[in-house]
């Protein structure tokens, strides 16, 4: 098993329950430095010393930084140690990095939102600053001088006039006698020697020779294999299944109904352990079920558009940042556009599927899981089996890509149903056509929006509204009868998106759907930009005016926003004669506390367009790693193209139509258009850098589009080749 | 069940299981190389590219049962030849991983294109790359660093000459 997970000593346990529990949330500084720790030698197997909650450090100067936030490709195994190490004064390969283990004390342990590096930009830091001054301290009175003569570098206290040195292994035991300091002093950032700099990230070795170990690899002694067939209907019930047929057949062990327990609903499954997943799969092909989906059976995607459609007209839950009066902005406009953008309900797809391990006997369990949070996990599976939270170990592994599937647990539970069931390990591992099949998905939306020009060509009246299934009201029940869903307005309510517009309003409408949904990257962001950015050009256009002027013009009390146009321009070089035939779309958002934008260059290529080039531009303030911020962006690129682009997930007659990568498909390399990112230098807050980079992608490219055909795609998914 | 005797990275291993197992779990569940990957069970994704007889096929696909008893069946754990370090190498200096889990069969299938073809075209690297999916998104950096493969393999060819 996996040597990167912590195992924890319960009287440590007791001294340290002063955390935050919020799976994600801010986490206040105090309960990460919470103390006084007056630890022994003794405390860990080998010798190691907790400093604090973050950091054990060994008599032989054997260093370990926990990371919270589990990893599924965004580089957290890499940024959250980094704001420890930098403070601490310890370089990357003088580190082991542990994942924490969901324990209270260690705060906030999820990853979403674009969260990770904004939320621990101080408590992290101020974590590798506290255990830093306290091996000051204790270098500072062995050598009778004063703490101010020292500083730490690479896993030493020096002293700065004799250049005297001990390890930080020499004094961690006298160190670990100090008062934890509740204030610690921060580097300068001019000082940083790790954060901000591009480095390698530590995960990468191990992810090209084979050893990386995601939830899939797991093997534990004893363990069983599960599959589970759900309902092609999703809600369909079992009435009854040749259940000793596939029983007899080879390495099965058991076969029976169990379920699936999503966030609003519980549906059933009938589930299959073998000695090997192999049996498992095939008995799975020998199962006939007969299911009753009486009441879903007619349910289609077809349906759902069309009632979102009907609703446009509605006026909606208004946000509560309405600018001036929008009735009388329109009623006094020269010229007025309106138009509807569509983008469909879309899966995750991570290329790992859905997978847990799990192993439930008596009333103590274990899970190994690849997962978006430990914490919030050992919360849901407690809840789930009702199972004090304290009797649950959880073992986050690595995740082969979630884009937010796998802070959805449904699969987790599942595993632990069919492990209560057996009171054995078992590996629940879902195929591709579960993943594909099941959900849940982005939310389909439908996105109205209306604008008014002056006779100068000024927008002066906007109005935007969100058609759509929501999130919060179906996987949380959340009322949405008395306002709009404050989730989904990223991208277009005033703080995301600044135009100055004198009237502006806008509002929700919600329309139910029983397709399972949850947050995709960027969550609403990456249905919202297309309608706006897209209509933003639309006026552009209708007023007469640059698409990049016609912004410029709205942002003149935004100084972040003008200067990464400008920066757009001049990467893109937008302002330069266009070679004849290339034509440039442009668009920008702001979410996850990030801003990004795209030009986008295409040609003319039969019926439809060719893109030539993708020049992004991001604003995420300070960064740890500009080359994880990059790659970032690079692969929101990647991902919005495949959104834009390729087949999305449809459903007809209940049941979605579209099981693996032949149907729903993704983008290929070859036909990756070449690409280049910037970043903005700033000395801003840290922002999000996972998300931000999608929302404005679909838009420029569109609108790149309408420059060279004069066409105008409000509808996603649709074949470049064939832009109509 | 029946038993099978199969030459995996150098190592020959006898093993029962059923004549229409996939390669895919035999390397994964019994034999515990974990690197490759499970993604689709079409041969969608690439995910789970082995070599045979050092040219990739899809492990998911390819039956215990098919496999000749001449297979020589390499995994990313059994990469020694210098363009598989070199492909590594490459990977690493161009931080082409972001989750990970479909570079192994990303870098089997660039291996054994670095094999056939020292100094790769972009058609080329269109030609032997597109049958492996990301979706981290990874390509651009997937592209350059097979160039970068190239490039090292090069070098080292001509440090070995002098």
């Amino acid at each position: 098993m996996s040597t990167t997970i912590a195992t924890r000593r319960d009287f440590l346990k007791i001294m340290g329950q002063a955390g935050a529990v919020l799976a994600i949330g801010v986490s206040p500084v105090g309960s990460l430095l919470a103390g006084p720790r007056k630890l022994s030698l003794e405390d860990g197997a080998g010798g190691e010393v907790e400093l604090n909650k973050f950091i054990l450090i060994t008599s032989d100067n054997k260093i370990t930084i926990f990371n919270p936030r589990p990893e599924m490709g965004q580089g957290t195994w890499q940024s959250m140690p980094a704001l420890i190490a930098e403070e601490l004064g310890v370089s990357f390969d003088q580190i082991d990095i542990r994942m924490t283990a969901g324990a209270k004390r260690h705060g906030p342990q999820g990853v979403g939102g674009s969260a990770s590096v904004r939320e621990s930009w101080m408590p992290l830091r101020q974590v590798g600053a506290a255990a830093r001054e306290m091996l000051v301290k204790a270098a500072a009175n062995r050598w009778q001088v004063a703490e101010n003569e020292c500083f730490t570098e690479n896993a030493k206290v020096l002293h700065r006039s004799s250049g005297k040195s001990f390890t930080f292994g020499e004094l961690v035991a006298d160190a670990a006698q100090l008062e934890v300091p509740q204030n610690p002093k921060l580097k300068d950032p001019k000082d940083f020697t790790i954060l901000g700099k591009a480095s390698l990230r530590p995960d990468i070795p191990m992810k090209v020779n084979g050893k990386a170990e995601f939830g899939i690899d797991v093997q534990v002694p004893g363990m069983l294999y599960a599959t589970m067939q759900r309902c092609p209907v999703i809600y369909g019930k079992v009435m009854s299944f040749n259940e000793s047929a596939v029983a007899a057949m080879p390495g099965v062990q058991a076969v029976f109904k169990s379920e699936r327990k999503m966030l609003h609903k519980a549906v059933d499954g009938v589930a299959i352990v073998a000695t090997n997943y192999w049996s498992a799969l095939k008995a799975r092909r020998a199962l006939e079920i007969k299911w009753d989906n009486t009441g879903f059976e007619n349910y289609s995607t077809e349906q759902y558009f069309a009632e979102c459609r009907a609703k446009a007209s509605q006026d909606g839950g208004t946000y509560p940042d309405v600018v001036g009066d929008v009735k009388a902005g329109f009623a006094g406009a020269a010229k007025v556009l309106e138009a509807q953008y569509e983008t469909p309900f879309t899966a995750h797809a991570p290329i790992e599927p859905m997978n847990a391990t799990v192993s439930v006997i008596g009333n103590k369990v274990e899970i190994w899981a690849p997962v978006q949070s430990s914490s919030g996990t050992i919360e849901t599976i407690a809840d789930y089996l009702g199972i004090p939270a304290e009797n649950i170990t959880i073992h986050v592994m690595f995740m082969g890509g979630s884009f937010g599937r796998k802070g959805y647990v449904d699969f987790v539970m599942e595993a632990a149903a069919i492990s209560k069931k057996m009171q054995a390990p078992v590996k629940l591992l879902w195929t591709r056509e579960d993943d594909m099949l099941n959900g849940p998905f982005r939310p389909g939306m439908l996105n109205a929006v209306k604008g008014g020009l002056d006779a100068a060509g000024n927008l002066v009246a906007w109005e935007h509204k969100i058609i759509g299934e929501s999130i919060q009201h179906q996987a949380f029940q959340v009322d949405l009868k008395n306002g709009p869903d404050d989730w989904a307005a990223e991208t277009v309510d005033q703080q995301t998106s600044p135009y100055e517009i004198p009237n502006r309003r806008q509002a929700f409408i919600l329309n139910e759907t029983l397709i399972p949904i949850v947050w995709w990257r960027s969550v609403y962001s990456s249905t919202n930009s297309f309608g706006q950015e897209s209509f933003v050009d639309e006026m552009a256009h209708a007023a007469g005016k640059d698409p990049l002027d016609f912004r410029l013009a709205m942002v003149k009390n935004e100084p972040r926003w003008t200067a990464l146009l400008h920066f757009l321009a001049e990467k893109s070089d937008y302002r330069a004669q266009r070679k004849a035939g290339k034509f440039v779309g442009i668009a920008i958002a702001r979410s996850f506390g990030s801003s990004a934008a795209y030009a986008v260059t295409v040609s003319k290529k039969g019926t439809g367009v060719r893109i030539e080039k993708i020049v992004g531009v991001i604003d995420c303030g300070q960064y740890v790693n500009p080359d994880t911020v990059k790659a970032q962006t690079e692969g929101n690129v990647v991902m919005a193209l495949s959104a834009a682009l390729k087949p999305a997930v449809t459903f007809v007659d209940g049941q979605a139509q579209e099981s693996n990568f032949h149907q729903f498909s993704i983008l290929r390399l070859n036909k990756t258009p070449p690409m280049e990112i910037h970043i903005i230098e700033n000395q801003e807050a840290p922002g999000g850098a996972g998300e931000p980079g999608f929302p404005p992608l679909a838009p420029a490219l569109c609108n790149a589009i309408f420059l060279a055909t004069g066409k105008r795609v409000r509808k996603l998914p649709f074949d470049l080749e064939n832009v109509g | 069940m029946a038993k099978y005797t199969i030459h995996v990275n150098g190592q020959k291993h006898t093993i029962e299981a059923e004549p229409d197992t996939p390669l895919l779990w035999i390397v994964r569940d019994t034999m515990g190389l974990t690197g490759t990957k499970f993604g689709c069970g079409m041969a969608l994704c690439g995910a789970c590219t082995v070599h045979l007889n050092g040219q990739p096929i899809r492990a998911c696909i390819t039956t215990i049962a098919s496999l000749k008893s001449s297979a020589r069946i390499t995994t990313i754990e059994g990469l020694s030849s210098p363009a598989d370090l070199a492909v590594q190498q490459a990977w690493i200096a161009e931080q082409v991983p972001q989750c990970g889990y479909c570079q192994s069969g990303q870098i089997m299938a660039a291996t054994a294109l670095l094999r056939q073809k020292a100094n790769p075209s972009d058609a080329d690297i269109d030609l032997a790359m597109s049958g492996n999916l990301c979706r981290c998104g990874t390509y651009p950096r997937i592209r350059k660093a097979i160039h970068q493969a190239a490039v090292l393999m090069k070098e080292q060819k001509n440090g070995d000459k002098k």
